[in-house]
């Protein structure tokens, strides 16, 4: 019951949040010169000015900026996000085509990045200024330090150029005409690299945090008890410390959730995916702008989704969070 | 032969630390069915004396002579496992801090059947059964529920039985009980320490108590062994140490126990110059639903008085609401209703620049004396500031910080050091030169000795008379401490739940209280029936 509230109460917090975004962008957008049409007709190497015209009103263009902002927002309510311009069919079916792309590619990356990092800092933490807490705080840093995009061509370098072993790009063999399990281990081995390289600045941040949450938990006084009950070391970490030292990193999840999906630009566009990142990136150059806060209001759902997420996964986690003391 | 012998144990520390070992070839016993009371300073090595048994002392430390025999046998160069099996079973133990020592995140009743399950065979439900019999045994109200609660849905004393449920799940024939009542309320304090003596008698279990508290002692104890940093000093039966006590460490420790009677001096009368007339504050936690709104009277129509130059003390357990009152006494929280005058003038009505002016007029002492000083500024800034704001030159308010150094006791010359250089009993008297900087016509002081140690505790509070003489102060002392009011304060008023419920001069509530609420305050005080054989603050540790 009291989850169930919180649950209420976390999802009208985010309804105005939402709105912000959607608001904000699109007046931010209104600032931008040029539109729609003006690629359009740039494309087409130019028109006269009556087609331009109707082009306008066709597409609602010319009616004032906050007509414009209502209609938008009116048609979101029946989850209709309009037309796009310039790839020639309704904008939730271009981002349907790509949201699965991302993804995948974000939840894999997430959970590799949270799981190995966790895994990672509970090593460095329990073997703490001995070597293999060096190793892989050095890794950490480095991992930490170097662009993703680095990675990316790195990686593309090493294992797909001179190696060989992976593809350098694509989301699967297109044309192989591969089913069921085929096909999955395609698009796995396909996924490898892109993960890699988006999952690993993220998991130098959840090492960096577990080991340190790892340390001040095991200096508490309830692991003193645990210890004082005559509980082994592994039992001690596994049923005492571990929970406790989650808690930052699961925090920090709902907080990465957004910027992954900034993330993921880079690496769609090195590893050539045909992702929800780079499809934004195409609308921007193109002035899509229809297409662009569809996208917008799907990630802002998605991060939204995922905070949410989150949240109950913390409250679930610390009994504290529920009852609000 | 003895359950637990110590023999000449010895543990040394890392280097750097402040000595070299911790604890110096430390000897004694502990008979089976026996409570052994180690009692101490902090740094005297008591805790580390009880992680030594457990075989859980800190990184870095460890025993390098002598032997710990438990049932004839050396703990010492027991392999990690064998250790393990002992504790828990063998060997229980509660910590001080009943909020921390148990996991926030997993219920009392899963936090207590851990121990049958690293233990024992018990089959999921025998243990339950177990489990809710223990809740029973040590009478938390509804074990049922408490088995499913999380620690912080119970309350310290309840924390503290769930504690010591876990400490003889498996009927430990040692118990080591780490300061278990230092965190708790008196009243608390008085049931759980009845309750540790009930079940020890009724399971003939060792008890080795550690505390920093002669008056639990003189409640407790059978046998009573004194540490000062490292070394046993004295150790006897407890009748014996406690009225007869022959090292003069000891001597001062008991020296350094408050009296519970006022010491006599003339009441201080005259025309009431702080006033509190029926002042009430309330806190209230917001909430989408009104049914999870909450309204906590934090005080309820307070009315006391203060005559110029008097102590008031404000006596009460926790979320009794005196250090509520406090701040609104200095405005740092705004009451709803009522008056507060200083000599006529309604503190409540001034207006914020006219409170940054007035504010001088009401200083504070604070409780922590490690959180209260801000750690980036050198003390003397800290002392200064004050007077800074407030329009004096800052070589003149130096001078002053000088010269205040002086009075409260420290060296004038460590003005330029900070806060971490000094302990605590000097931060608190830098707490005391900074509150008097301002030279205030009413000294708040909030529970200003309870985290100190009894031997400082003494000389601070001797200080804190001496300073009154010496100023005029008049001073409102809060304190959850009925031994300390004794000593300092001529006005006395207990609280309980936001209510004034007995006020009246101190003299008068301490040989005949009219409360039942104050009577029952007074039986639970530990040690009540022991008055110390060496007169208060007569002598002190070189």
């Amino acid at each position: 019951m009291r989850i169930l509230l919180l649950a209420l109460r976390r999802l009208a917090a985010s309804l105005p949040t939402l709105l912000l975004i959607l608001v904000g962008l699109f007046l931010l957008l209104q600032l931008a010169p040029g539109d729609t049409v003006d690629a359009l007709v740039a494309q087409m190497g130019g028109g006269d000015p009556a087609m331009i015209e109707q082009l306008r009103s066709f597409y609602g263009l010319d009616a004032p900026v906050l007509v414009q902002l209502g209609r938008y927002l009116l048609r979101l309510v029946t989850l209709d996000l309009g037309f796009s311009a310039i790839y020639g069919k309704p904008v939730a079916d271009v981002i349907l085509e790509r949201l699965p792309v991302t993804l995948l590619l974000m939840a894999t990356a997430l959970s590799f990045a949270f799981a190995a990092g966790m895994g990672l800092g509970v090593v460095a933490a329990r073997r703490v200024n001995r070597w293999p807490d060096s190793l892989i705080s050095t890794l950490g840093l480095v991992f930490y330090a170097t662009p993703s995009f680095w990675f990316g061509m790195m990686g593309i370098v090493v294992f797909a150029v001179r190696l060989s072993w992976l593809p350098a790009g694509g989301f699967e063999e297109i044309g192989s005409g591969n089913e069921g399990l085929t096909r999955v281990l395609d698009i796995a081995w396909h996924l490898v690299l892109p993960v890699a390289t988006l999952a690993l600045t993220y998991l130098a941040t959840y090492l960096r945090i577990m080991r340190a949450s790892m340390l001040e938990v095991m200096t508490l006084d309830f692991v003193r008890t645990a210890r004082a009950k005559g509980l082994g070391e592994t039992a001690v970490v596994l049923r005492h410390v571990l929970r406790n030292a989650l808690l930052p990193g699961v925090t920090l999840m709902g907080l990465q959730a957004g910027t992954m999906l900034g993330g993921s630009v880079v690496v769609e566009s090195v590893f050539a995916l045909p992702g929800l990142g780079r499809l934004a990136y195409e609308s921007v150059v193109q002035r899509d702008v229809n297409t662009l806060l569809g996208i917008v209001f799907v990630s802002a759902l998605l991060v939204i989704a995922i905070n949410f997420i989150v949240d109950m996964l913390y409250a679930k986690l610390d009994p504290r969070i529920v009852t609000g003391s | 032969m003895s359950l637990l012998a110590i023999e000449g144990l010895t543990v040394a520390l890392p280097k750097g630390a402040d000595r070299p070992h911790a604890l110096e070839s430390v000897s004694f016993s502990l008979k089976a069915g026996e409570i052994l009371c180690v009692v101490g300073e902090s740094g005297s090595g008591k805790s580390l004396t009880a992680g030594a048994v457990m075989g859980l002392l800190p990184d870095g430390v460890v025993a390098t002579a002598g032997a710990i025999r438990y049932l004839g046998r050396d703990l010492l160069p027991l392999p990690a496992a064998e250790m393990r099996r002992l504790r828990g079973r063998d060997i229980g133990m509660v910590f001080q801090e009943p909020m921390t020592a148990l996991n926030p995140l997993r219920s009392i009743g899963s936090q207590i059947a851990e121990m049958f399950r690293t233990h024992t065979r018990l089959s999921g439900r025998e243990i339950d059964a177990r489990v809710l019999a223990l809740l029973e045994q040590v009478r938390i109200p509804d074990p049922a529920a408490a088995a499913r609660a999380y620690p912080h849905e119970l309350s310290g004393g309840q924390r503290q039985r769930a504690m010591i449920a876990m400490a003889l799940a498996l009927e430990p024939k040692l118990l080591i009980c780490d300061e278990p009542t230092t965190a708790l309320d008196v009243t608390t304090q008085a049931q759980i320490l009845a309750l540790i003596r009930d079940l020890q008698r009724r399971t003939g279990t060792a008890v080795l108590f550690i505390t920093h508290d002669f008056g639990v002692v003189a409640d407790i104890a059978d046998r009573v062994a004194v540490m000062r940093r490292g070394i046993l000093v004295e150790q006897g039966p407890a009748a014996e140490v406690l009225n007869n006590p022959q090292h003069p460490y000891t001597r001062a420790l008991v020296a350094a126990v408050p009296p519970l009677t006022p010491p006599g001096r003339p009441s201080v009368t005259g025309a009431p110059f702080l006033e509190i007339d029926r002042v009430s504050k309330t806190y209230r936690k917001g909430g989408l639903l009104r049914r999870s709104r909450r309204v906590t009277h934090a005080v309820k129509e307070v009315s006391l008085s203060l005559p110029r130059g008097g102590t008031l003390g404000i006596v009460g357990e926790s979320g009794s609401g005196k250090s509520t009152l406090a701040r609104c006494i200095l405005r740092l929280l705004d009451p709803e209703t009522g008056e507060i005058r200083l000599d006529g003038q309604d503190r409540l009505a001034l207006s914020k620049e006219a409170l940054r002016r007035e504010a001088r007029r009401v200083q504070m002492v604070f409780q922590d004396p490690f959180a209260s000083l801000n750690p980036r500024r050198r003390v003397g800034e800290l002392v200064a500031q004050g007077p800074i704001i407030h329009g004096t030159p800052r070589a003149e308010a130096m001078e002053r910080a000088r010269e205040l150094f002086s009075l409260v006791g420290l060296d004038p010359a460590a003005l330029d050091r900070f806060p971490h250089e000094f302990s605590g009993g000097q931060r608190q008297r830098i707490g005391l030169a900074r509150a008097l900087a301002l030279r205030p016509d009413v000294l708040v002081a909030d529970e200003p000795v309870s985290a100190l140690d009894v031997s400082v505790q003494a000389q601070v509070l001797k200080l804190l008379v001496q300073l009154r003489e010496q100023l005029g102060l008049s001073m409102v002392f809060i304190t959850h401490d009925l031994r300390v009011a004794a000593q300092l304060c001529d006005q006395l008023a207990v609280m309980r739940q936001g209510e004034v419920v007995e006020h009246g001069p101190a003299a008068a509530i301490f040989a005949d209280p009219q409360h039942e609420y104050t009577r029952a305050l007074m039986a639970a005080v530990p040690g009540k029936g022991w008055t110390p054989p060496v007169a208060f603050g007569s002598e002190e540790a070189a």
